[in-house]
């Protein structure tokens, strides 16, 4: 099974986020980067079905240099090889926009499944394997937590809300966005990153892949957002802060 | 191209909140720019559930009708509503984001080369359609560009579900055209993934963890602070996700809806999918070393500290106030 895998490069978790001076983006100057982390769970996913299965796992990314780090990542924990869509303005394309890159550039590769994470956790859009899907012609599932391959095709379990979930049958080739959580993550062993430097990584430039379709959905301003509840921050040692809250608890909010 | 257009859902014959949700956001944009507000339920036998919509001040109901809409497939859905849009050609498409939603409407809008705005949480003027980045830390405002139809979805909680009662508005049928070999993909019947033993829903107070907690291991000093509050132990997805935690105490849009009188978040960042599942919890305290953690956004009182210093002090500050 030709399995690619479309995966993106985000802020850290934990890093601090602060606005540019154009209003329109976040300042990436000392920004620590990591894989976004559906999209782990969506490589996980793809080495565990080509482990049980065979055939090759492909991951694809767009971004600038940077994104690079990201994708040897992705080699060094198993994926065959690579293609880096070199793209400087990735967070001013809508979504639409980052798909067809993509969908140009997995199109010659003709895959029997892709996946991708559900949502990115910088702008969250949350449709880019959706549309992937539409843009290929194929068929599509969402927040995918397991993937069984069947001699019709696949059987994958879908979570729905609040606890539910279900079972939904399809044919390959196919799209899957991959939710958190369905298998544990596999760490880059020593021997997996020895091997990653030799593995290829195809580079495009998003110019080769077509011409640029202004955004239908324009990020106009980024801001800090508005507190929905004026918020008392109890200060002084953690002891002090503690008898303080519990004081508030008690006699202010009236809930002890 | 005339009119709001909002997409109500069905679930298991009922209108869900947050449907009536999208319908309010829905009246928002209707008002703010003179369109009429219809409504529009995919569908089969929807009778009963037009009826009631009907009486929310919209301008029409139209169901859309037909025997391959009663179990959700993307292919299905897109379809109706594709023919529907094309027919109808509304100015706005809104909907509940819901995992259906999010499923097929990204799909859909690109069918008509737009793009989703999707988990939308505020309308300004414009409109400007205000959304979050960075799991909750920033805000977007995002425009819709050129004179196509514009598809957004909204956050559950984020309008006010409060339409008064207006007199009934007509129903309309649509039937599109949608043939069984169209639909490619085969959806199995929804079913729990365990059997609920929790139910968080009723507790009084909970005392929820999240990914600040680091290891597994060190749980028990969030559980001795659960002991000594007499509060249910709860958790934000990372850590259900991890089997640190079993699912059934999992707080958010994929968990459990809580809203206790008391909801103490230690080591939870905030993202919305945790957010969406407590913030209507009577008093929120939070307990995080990141002061621009978007939990303090909806927080009564908060902490900003380590948490492993703090928790401990707060189990022994609770215990010598209930002696």
């Amino acid at each position: 099974m030709k399995i690619i895998v479309a995966i993106k490069q985000v802020p850290e978790r934990d890093a601090q986020v602060h606005i540019d001076s154009t209003s329109k983006w976040i300042e990436e100057g000392d920004m620590q980067w990591a894989l976004n982390e559906s999209d782990a769970y969506a490589l996980e996913e793809a080495l565990q079905l080509k482990e049980k299965h065979g055939g090759e796992v492909v991951v694809v990314s767009a971004g600038p240099e940077r994104v690079g780090s990201t994708i040897r990542e992705a080699l060094a924990k198993g994926a065959d090889r690579a293609i880096h869509i070199d793209c400087d303005d990735l967070n001013q394309r809508d979504a639409l926009g980052v798909a067809r890159l993509l969908s140009e550039a997995i199109g010659t590769e003709s895959p029997d499944l892709t996946l991708t994470g559900l949502q990115s956790d910088d702008l969250g859009y949350g449709q880019t394997g959706v549309i992937l899907a539409e843009l290929l012609g194929l068929p599509h599932a969402s927040l995918i937590l397991h993937v069984e391959k069947t001699d019709a095709g696949l059987t994958v379990k879908r979570e729905l809300e609040e606890g539910w979930f279900q079972t939904i049958e399809m044919p390959l080739p196919a799209v899957l966005t991959i939710q958190s959580g369905g298998n544990k993550l596999r760490y880059a062993t020593l021997m997996g990153i020895k091997k990653a430097k030799s593995k290829e990584i195809r580079r495009v430039t998003s110019q080769e892949l077509g011409s640029v379709a202004p955004p239908v959905v324009v990020l106009e301003r980024i801001s800090a957002p508005q507190k929905q509840k004026s918020t008392q921050i109890l200060g002084g040692s953690p002891k002090e802060a503690a008898t303080a809250l519990v004081e508030k608890l008690k006699f202010e909010a009236r809930v002890l | 191209m005339s009119g709001v257009c909002v997409v109500m859902e069905e679930r298991n014959g009922r209108i869900a909140r947050m449907s009536w949700e999208a319908l309010a956001a829905g009246h928002t944009l209707g008002a703010q720019l003179g369109l009429p507000v219809n409504a529009i339920l995919p569908g089969t036998q929807t009778e009963s559930m037009a009826a009631e919509i009907a009486t929310k001040a919209v301008a029409k109901v139209v169901r859309l009708e037909h025997a391959l809409l009663a179990a959700y497939t993307s292919d299905a859905f897109a379809l109706a509503m594709e023919q529907f849009i094309r027919a109808e050609q509304p100015a706005y498409v809104v909907f509940p984001h819901t995992y259906q939603v999010r499923d097929y409407a990204p799909a859909l809008a690109a069918r008509f080369g737009q793009v989703l705005i999707g988990d939308v949480t505020g309308i300004g003027v414009g409109p400007v359609f205000v959304r979050q980045l960075m799991q909750g830390r920033l805000n977007g405002e995002y425009s819709h560009s050129g004179n196509g139809t514009c598809f957004i979805s909204v956050q559950s909680g984020a309008f006010r579900a409060d339409q008064a009662d207006s007199a009934a508005a007509t129903v309309e049928i649509f039937t599109p055209n949608i043939e069984q070999a169209q639909i490619r993909t085969k959806p199995g019947q929804p079913f729990r993934g365990s059997a609920q033993t929790v139910d968080l829903g009723l507790a009084q107070f909970i005392v929820s963890v999240g990914r600040g907690i680091k290891e597994a291991e060190n749980l028990g000093i969030v559980q001795e602070l659960a002991t000594a509050l007499g509060a249910e132990l709860a958790a934000s997805r990372p850590i259900c996700d991890n089997g640190w935690l079993p699912i059934e105490r999992q707080v958010g849009s994929s968990g459990q809806t809580v809203s206790p009188k008391l909801y103490l978040a230690v080591g939870i960042s905030g993202a919305i999918q945790h957010l969406v599942g407590m913030k209507g919890s009577q008093c929120v305290v939070a307990i995080n070393k990141d002061p621009d953690a978007p939990i303090f956004e909806i927080a009564d009182y908060g902490i900003i500290g380590d948490l492993f210093e703090v928790v401990p002090a707060l189990t022994e500050a609770v215990k010598s106030a209930k002696q």
